[in-house]
């Protein structure tokens, strides 16, 4: 009969709330580098992933990730206070949820500034049901990547691989903005940025080191790699920031830090904090480039969603099949200690993740396409979607603004 | 000389000047106004506010032409801001008395031409 344990649970439940708030904070990581007139509709699409793909969660999808059957736990029944390892069933269950939330959020920034809101909304809902939900249950929910022993800690290729093979369908689907690679497209507030990459630190803290599921020795190590690669990866960005335009960026810096959170996702409770220092030195080069690339081609993916969580993910899931230490983690060696193996394990999990993500995501994308407009016209994009999605702006500054007469 | 004064949909700015960098017109100087010029109305709500938007941001341009180049600066600033919709703006054409070059003390169409092109 398995122990709930008081401290498992404590940090369980600090660590959901964590992960939680990343979903905001993503929302002003991606808002700051939107123009002013689709602010609102960029922090919008990832506050609204809270109801909508949290209510969706609750409802099924977390039925289709974790039950034996697809709808075991359906409408939550069966998810109740009983003990699942040494933490209640139900927070097990809270504490994917802000996985899958912040998991379709990040799509979002492939498809910014253009797409029409309800759309948006309708992709990430079933998004969440059937692509999220699936692909948690192939490497977590016992399915067939979990048993072959594919190593993904917190979810390299589950969240930030997943995301990032929507993303790419997304922007080649909904297209590119009218003014990309016309005009200059600049951020309207990156301190907002820097706010929302700050804040994604804190939270993944309880992405990476909860997902030990204790308060345990798995979770010491886990939190402090989740420290120390962004450190990594912010030097080696910066350097190469400095190196190629003598100035090191602010936006470079709030991107350097996911890109170091990304990488060492899969890799947290795995491998050793030297090892954790060096994946997020390496992953720092690949995701560089790969924006700087990315800017010159006609793939509008807006926020470089696959620069950084794509490229970013698949460097650190490799790299978890290089670095990882039995020694320490107690689950599998790596290449490096003799697992050449892993390895393959690792490339079959990202092709799998990415193969499965991109064909569905193309699929849902044009069922909802035949019953509704995606994008935004030239008008409603020209006038900015703050105003014609949602009927608010960001920054209004009340001149001319005339009460309209209320019915009591 | 004139100056062209031009009130333009911002989401138009970077068309505007492209066509008017492209008839050569070089000198020119923005500011961000509102305005109020008959567009359809735009409501938001606020929670329980919910209010017509009378003002538009607008760009205004202010440009100075030596004669035979107004109707060139007239078209490419329409050319570049027109959408055929409601607040595409206005074109005013008004005399100046003098113009003078701070840096030269150049006056009147010397110092609207720009430099380098042959004043003709």
């Amino acid at each position: 009969m398995p122990v709930i344990s008081a401290a498992d649970t404590a940090w369980l439940l600090t660590a959901s709330a964590f992960v939680l708030v990343m979903t905001p904070a993503l929302g002003f990581f991606y808002g700051g580098m939107v123009r002013a007139k689709n602010a609102l509709n960029t922090l919008m699409m990832s506050f609204s992933a809270l109801g909508f793909v949290g209510l969706a969660w609750a409802l099924l999808g977390y039925s289709i990730a974790f039950g034996a059957h697809p709808l075991d736990y359906a409408l939550l029944r069966g998810v109740t206070l009983e003990a699942q390892g040494t933490i209640p069933h139900l927070l097990f269950f809270a504490y994917q949820g802000t996985f899958a939330i912040i998991t379709a959020a990040l799509i979002s920034g492939a498809i910014v500034e253009r797409m029409r809101f309800g759309p948006y909304l309708a992709f990430i809902t079933l998004w969440s049901l059937v692509v999220y939900a699936p692909v948690a249950k192939w490497v977590w929910g016992g399915g067939w990547l979990g048993r072959m022993g594919a190593l993904d800690f917190a979810g390299g290729t589950v969240v930030h691989v997943n995301a990032a093979a929507a993303a790419v369908v997304c922007a080649l689907v909904v297209g590119s903005r009218k003014d990309y690679a016309r005009q200059a497209i600049l951020p309207q507030n990156v301190p907002f940025t820097l706010l929302g990459a700050g804040l994604l630190w804190l939270g993944w803290f309880g992405f990476n080191a909860g997902s030990a599921l204790g308060a345990n020795r798995t979770a010491v190590l886990a939190f402090v790699n989740t420290m120390l690669a962004p450190t990594a990866t912010i030097v080696v960005w910066t350097t190469l920031d400095l190196m190629r335009t003598k100035k090191a960026t602010a936006v470079g810096a709030a991107t350097g830090i996911v890109v170091g959170l990304v990488a060492i996702t899969p890799a947290a409770g795995f491998v050793s904090p030297m090892s954790a220092l060096l994946i997020g030195a390496i992953a720092a080069a690949p995701s560089y480039y790969a924006l700087l690339y990315r800017a010159r081609t006609r793939l509008d993916d807006s926020l470089d969603v696959v620069a950084a969580h794509g490229v970013g993910g698949v460097t650190g899931a490799l790299l978890t099949g290089v670095f990882a230490e039995k020694a320490w983690s107690g689950a599998a060696d790596g290449a490096l200690f003799g697992n050449v193996r892993q390895l393959g394990v690792q490339l079959l999990a990202i092709v799998a993740t990415i193969a499965y993500s991109a064909v569905v995501t193309l699929v849902i994308l044009k069922a909802i396409a035949l019953v509704m407009r995606l994008r935004a016209d030239a008008r409603e994009e020209g006038l900015g979607l703050d105003f014609t999605q949602h009927g608010e702006e960001a920054y209004s500054r009340g001149e001319g603004a005339i009460l309209i007469e209320v019915k009591r | 000389m004139k100056l062209v004064v031009a009130i333009i949909r911002p989401e138009k700015l970077n068309d505007v000047l492209e066509s008017l960098f492209r008839a050569n017109v070089a000198g020119l100087t923005i500011s961000r106004v509102q305005g109020h010029g008959g567009e359809t109305e735009r409501v938001e709500t606020y929670r329980g506010t919910t209010v017509k938007m009378e003002l538009s941001d607008k760009i205004r341009l202010d440009i100075g032409v030596s004669d035979h180049f107004v109707e060139t600066t007239v078209d490419a600033i329409v050319e570049g801001a027109r959408t055929g919709d409601v607040g595409d703006g206005k074109i005013f054409v008004l005399p100046i008395d003098r113009v003078i070059r701070i840096r030269t003390a150049e006056e009147d169409r010397a110092a609207v031409t720009p430099v380098g092109v042959p004043e003709g």
